[in-house]
């Protein structure tokens, strides 16, 4: 009575967000016939579908539009490149044969394809992922869940509330929540400063007279059945107060959505939480791939987009026959000193450069033209200043370096000095 | 005076509370099942380790030894009809040290004394191959393969359900506030009016004491027991293959690591005395302990996600047995301090209150039937194919085969025949013990907004905003 019924394409992609989307019309732009992109949501175009401000479309479009007319433009753009978009079609693990399950309204399938791109992106991790205590209940929320409730619901959420995170997202919550009416009491960061542009700290604080409360700690939720107040702590000295609200915002602390790639047996990555990939976005699997914030968790959605669309060329040039596949060999990248992670992590040929060709870094500190060294064994490969570093933000390494990667050599690693 | 309502009334709509329900409609009965929550097991028969004992390790003797054995073999049987999730994993007491070591031998005795004989000792080898993650320094373990783990929720709600079923009647909302017995008949006063029943069952579990009060006894005080756990991702669950159980000793009873008919792995509880008997908040110090232990346990498990934090009370009393009394001349019978076995002893303290209160002059009623069919409950657990993995159902509903909560994995079918049975949720927790939505590592991200939608609105309300947009 399970029989699944087996469909056969030339690339699956799992997950229909800016990177998948993109990955896909890249594909089919590549003459790769049949692509399918499988997404578990009613409707393509990922997470900018319920972030309603602008601020989307960059660096890929190079114009300026709200989170939803850009999901909007990437679905139009991969049904106009004949590229299959089953929504409401979720893939729940791998069968025996290397093919994926796959449940739908139209019933059980197993999808067989010759390359397969995990596009799955990444989530916020909620209240108990970040072991905060205190009393369980409605009125506390991710970003994610918090823009849906407001934007594609319309739904209330409460009166005042705490924002935990000062990065772009912590931003993003805010403004949904004052498009909600709901007062902001607060954003939070443990770290000395925010973490997103300047003119979105100084709207906050100037126009909205929001406070970013920097070096603070959220201690507990407290209060039900809707939380009554937070109490935080001052990293400093360790004062502790408490803050009255009915409405508390966890954003950003990205983890990968990794259950698929970790189910796969690909390497992964302790650092991102994500499979490593190389600069082809090709993980230790021959034929499986990887791309967009399932890789960084995260960019802003135009890099996960160019991630993908590079993760596309790429795999349409391996099923061509003309990359080699990467499975796990190649010279491992490691990072030192105040850097969180790298992506890609691994070098398979030095001819091949990585997405908008550059390494991204992530660090975790704050700091003005740091100096970073890329050496291999003794031999430097480069070294100088990069603008800036932001935690929660990208450090973009050029990566001109990469041609002079021996392959046969000891591991990359790529040190701060700060 | 106006004629009772009821034959009888059960105070509390816990998984107790619920047996006893059903046990007096099975046996002809007019019944009403009063609580002061929105919903059925919402107090402590939601938030407990889970764990279905074989009862080795009760103080032998005991009216809790005695239920816990006899309700064991009812539950076991009643969850493989009603299709209430149950895993025999078995669990391992682990000795950690030289005085842990040296209690297995008299746990095993113990075992044997409540009528238990199939424990088995394992030396650190044989442990080592049976649980590979477990931390350094695991010296030995008694074997109890009988201990499974179970859904509490469905438990709960499958008792409520087959006594709604055999005409009891389910008043939520209902909070207790006094007690008036009568010459034949006890008027039960609520904030929402009276009601009258000819006998009254007080399985009010935190409250238990003070409705005792309410008939003049004063022979127990509840304490309640705190106990905080937390909930690891399903990636963690090929981690642990069994329940492994602290061995107690002076120092306290200590945590244990169990896997969840879910699929995730459990940590905890904590043992915290309290006064407030609403105090159900995880605190830092209790999450400092649990993270503490569970890293000398399973240390591989602390570097996996944590998809949820919990606390429970237990009813605990100042004796070390349940605090069940019968009171033939005010009709009346308190069935309180029923500590943390109670899921497991629900049936049988169901089926000895039935037989005693069957024995009182004027209350004589027929046995159940032998051939109650239990009602068929949604299945919740990850051992059997759920309705999203059934092509058949699919095939036949398409609304099983639209997956609306990612991580769980839990199908629009799914939530619409919950908002749609007997005892429907109200509340978005009510759905996610009826069919798991929500509970997942993501917490709401991606379902939360479209999940609590359908609760107020009903299953089909969001396709057609979404589409709208």
């Amino acid at each position: 009575m399970n029989e699944r019924v087996r469909h056969d394409v030339d690339v699956a992609v799992i997950g229909g967000g800016p990177s998948g989307l993109a990955a896909a019309v890249a594909l089919r732009q590549a003459g790769v016939e049949r692509v399918e992109v499988l997404e578990r949501e009613g409707v393509a175009g990922g997470i900018p579908r319920h972030s309603a401000h602008t601020g989307y479309g960059l660096r890929d479009f190079r114009r300026m539009m709200t989170g939803p007319a850009y999901a909007r433009r990437y679905a139009a753009l991969a049904a106009a490149a004949g590229v299959t978009v089953r929504t409401t079609t979720m893939v729940t693990g791998w069968s025996g044969d290397g093919g994926l399950e796959v449940t739908a309204p139209a019933g059980l399938s197993v999808v067989h394809a010759s390359a397969v791109l995990m596009a799955t992106g990444a989530r916020e991790r909620p209240r108990p992922a970040r072991w905060v205590p205190g009393d369980r209940g409605q009125g506390v929320y991710t970003t994610g869940q918090l823009q849906q409730t407001v934007y594609l619901h319309d739904r209330p959420v409460g009166r005042r509330a705490i924002v935990v995170g000062a990065e772009h997202v912590g931003f993003s919550a805010m403004m949904t929540l004052r498009h909600a009416g709901v007062e902001v009491a607060a954003l939070t960061t443990e770290l000395p400063r925010h973490q997103s542009y300047l003119p979105f700290h100084l709207g906050a604080r100037w126009m909205l007279r929001v406070p970013v409360l920097t070096g603070t700690r959220v201690v507990a939720v407290r209060g039900k059945p809707r939380p009554e107040e937070v109490e935080l702590e001052r990293l400093a000295d360790g004062h502790r107060w408490t803050e009255a609200c009915d409405t508390v915002v966890f954003t950003g602390d990205w983890v990968p959505d990794h259950e698929l790639a970790r189910t796969a047996g690909v390497g992964m990555d302790p650092r991102t939480l994500g499979p490593v990939i190389d600069a082809t976005g090709a993980t230790s699997t021959p034929g499986l791939f990887a791309a967009g914030n399932l890789c960084h968790p995260v960019e802003t959605a135009d890099v996960a987009a160019l991630s993908g669309r590079h993760a596309g060329r790429s795999i349409a040039r391996w099923l061509a026959g003309r990359a080699a596949s990467a499975a796990g060999a190649g010279v491992p990248i490691e990072v030192d000193g105040p850097l969180a992670w790298t992506s890609p992590q691994r070098i398979s040929s030095s001819a091949d450069l990585p997405a908008r060709g550059r390494v991204i870094l992530r660090p975790s500190v704050f700091a003005r033209l740091p100096r970073v060294r890329v050496s291999q064994g003794d031999r430097v490969l480069w070294q100088g200043r990069l603008p800036q570093f932001v935690p929660s933000r990208p450090a973009l390494l050029p990566a001109s370096w990469l041609a002079r990667v021996d392959p046969s050599g000891a591991a990359v690693r790529i040190e701060a000095l700060v | 005076m106006p004629e009772p309502e009821y034959d009888l009334v059960v105070i509390g709509a816990g998984v107790v509370g619920s047996a006893l329900a059903r046990e007096f409609t099975l046996r002809g009965r007019s019944v009403a099942l009063v609580d002061t929550r929105s919903d059925v097991g919402d107090v402590t028969s939601k938030a407990n380790t889970a764990i279905l004992h074989t009862g080795f390790d009760a103080t032998p003797g005991t009216t809790e030894s005695r239920l816990v054995a006899r309700g064991y073999r009812l539950l076991s049987d009643y969850a493989a009809k009603a299709g209430i999730p149950v895993e025999p994993l078995g669990a391992l007491l682990v000795a950690w040290d030289e005085e842990q070591l040296a209690a297995l031998p008299g746990l095993a005795e113990k075992a044997a004394a409540n009528g238990y004989h199939e424990t088995r000792l394992l030396d650190a080898a044989e442990l080592a191959r049976r649980e590979p993650h477990l931390g350094p320094g695991a010296l030995a373990a008694l074997e109890v393969p009988g201990e499974s783990i179970i859904c509490p929720w469905t438990t709960t709600l499958a008792f409520a359900t087959e006594a709604v079923r055999h005409g009891a009647d389910l008043l939520l909302g209902h909070t207790v506030t006094g007690a008036e017995p009568g010459a034949d008949h006890t008027v039960l006063h609520t904030d929402r009016g009276p009601v009258r029943a000819r006998c009254v069952v007080n399985a009010a579990g935190l409250g238990s004491d003070r409705v005792h009060a309410m008939f003049g006894h004063k022979s127990f005080t509840i304490t309640p027991r705190r106990g905080q756990l937390i909930v690891f991702d399903k990636l963690a669950r090929s981690l642990v293959n069994h329940i492994l159980l602290p061995v107690p000793t002076k120092m306290g009873k200590g945590v244990l690591v169990s896997p969840t008919v879910y699929g995730n792995v459990m940590l905890g509880p904590t043992a915290e005395d309290l006064t407030d008997r609403s105090a159900t908040e995880s605190t830092e110090d209790g999450l400092a302990m649990l993270r503490e232990k569970g890293n000398r346990i399973v240390p591989a498990l602390l570097r996996e996600e944590v998809t949820t934090i919990y606390a429970g009370l237990r009813a605990a009393t100042e004796f070390s047995d349940y605090q069940i009394s019968f009171h033939p001349d005010q009709r009346y019978v308190c069935v309180g301090g029923i500590r943390s076995t109670g899921l497991t002893s629900s049936l049988a303290i169901a089926e000895y209150v039935g037989a005693e209160l069957a024995g009182w002059p004027g209350e004589a009623m027929p046995g159940p039937p032998a051939d109650v069919v239990p009602p068929q409950m949604p299945y919740l657990g990850q051992v059997d194919a759920r309705p999203a993995e059934d092509a058949a159902l699919i095939e036949k509903d398409p609304a099983y085969g639209e997956i609306v909560c990612f991580c769980e994995r839990v199908s629009r079918g799914e939530i619409r025949d919950a908002l749609h049975s007997e005892i429907a949720p109200s509340t978005v927790e009510g759905l996610r013990r009826r069919t798991r939505a929500g509970m997942g590592r993501c917490q709401g991200f991606y379902c939360g907004a479209v999940v609590s939608r359908m609760v107020d609105e009903g299953a089909d309300a969001p396709v057609k905003a979404e589409a709208a947009k």
